[in-house]
């Protein structure tokens, strides 16, 4: 496990310098992500034990947004005078996104690459 | 013998008090959410979101005192996003195979996400910086605040924006598409990814890893495009 969370921070360190001296306008990891995505291809498989790492951080994900989310805080003010029209705006665009964008893709699938997951 | 008023003095100076007081409502409400049959709007994220607010209303805590402590946990988010490629590598045969679906699926959800908030906001009367603040609200925060900026938005604002999204499609990304009929977890992820970045994300990888790999590509591609496409929504539209 030391190992893995070793490899992702040298990766994440990595990419951080990439986009430090390119001055491309991506964050740091995902530039690792990439790194690591091609060293993958390359190897063609995934070691166990890094998989196992890498899937209970991604299993958690959701816990790592709620320091972010609380931050919602500091700008309760600025959003109070028109939550109505916010709402309604953020909600709307984001059900209609997620449907178009599900159903689009869906329908180009060939048949025989869909799942019923 | 310290009076309990001593105590919280003492705890409140520590970085350890708001790690926990994360750490254990998330856990808290992900029991919930699960005993509730996960019933959307009892997404932990949301819910913790909001209880951890009003915590630190009731205590008069300002943010950078909680963010002092709750960093430790968003650190992490670095090192996951570099483990987003994991699951991606596992369905790169997949990805060779839908290349051409995933493009097309992308750039009609992405320019969909910016238009219909476009839209919709200035038909309830949104106007001037809160509007453009708006645009990018689909990827992930860093980007996002990135084309705030460039564009005459307010990167705070749009930060708030970001956030807000990630939680409602996560809360009923996939059961509405479940509801319409939507089985497919590539399908479902990648339109999580698309239109509410890391935290839809983060949901899909509850859903399945497959869910979870292909809204990982989504959100990493569609920050990309987001970032080509608002300058030009903006310019089009003389905003």
């Amino acid at each position: 496990m030391i190992a893995s969370i070793a490899a992702l921070l040298v990766l994440q360190l990595i990419g951080t310098i990439i986009i430090r001296f390119t001055g491309l306008p991506f964050p740091g990891p995902v530039v690792g992500m990439l790194l690591l995505f091609a060293y993958l291809l390359w190897r063609g498989a995934t070691p166990t034990a890094f998989e196992a790492t890498t899937r209970a951080l991604l299993r958690n994900l959701a816990l790592l947004f709620v320091p972010a989310g609380v931050g919602v805080v500091t700008y309760l003010k600025a959003v109070a005078d028109q939550w109505v029209a916010l709402s309604i705006t953020l909600i709307a665009s984001a059900v209609i996104a997620i449907v178009v964008t599900g159903f689009v893709l869906h329908l180009l699938m060939p048949r025989a690459a869909r799942s019923r997951g | 013998m310290h009076s309990i008023a001593e105590i919280w003095v003492y705890l409140e100076e520590q970085p350890l008090l708001w790690l926990t007081v994360t750490v254990g409502i998330f856990w808290l409400c992900q029991q919930i959410y699960r005993m509730a049959g996960e019933f959307p709007l009892l997404n932990p994220v949301l819910v913790s979101v909001i209880a951890i607010v009003i915590l630190l209303l009731a205590t008069g805590t300002p943010y950078d005192e909680y963010f002092d402590g709750a960093q430790f946990i968003s650190f992490l988010l670095g090192p996951a996003t570099v483990a987003l490629a994991v699951p991606l590598a596992a369905e790169a045969a997949t990805l060779k195979r839908l290349w051409l679906p995933i493009t097309i699926a992308l750039s009609v959800g992405s320019l969909t996400a910016i238009l219909s908030a476009l839209a919709i906001g200035a038909a309830l009367g949104l106007h001037g910086e809160m509007l453009v603040s708006m645009l990018p609200k689909s990827v992930t925060t860093p980007i996002a605040m990135g084309i705030s900026d460039q564009i005459g938005g307010s990167p705070s604002l749009t930060a708030v924006f970001v956030i807000l999204t990630g939680i409602v499609g996560a809360a009923i990304g996939i059961p509405l598409l479940k509801a319409l009929g939507l089985r497919d977890p590539v399908a479902k992820g990648f339109a999580l990814g698309v239109g509410s970045h890391g935290i839809g994300t983060a949901r899909a990888f509850e859903h399945s890893d497959r869910a979870g790999a292909f809204s990982g590509l989504a959100m990493g591609l569609n920050g990309a495009l987001t970032a080509i496409l608002i300058p030009i929504v903006v310019w089009l539209f003389g905003l």
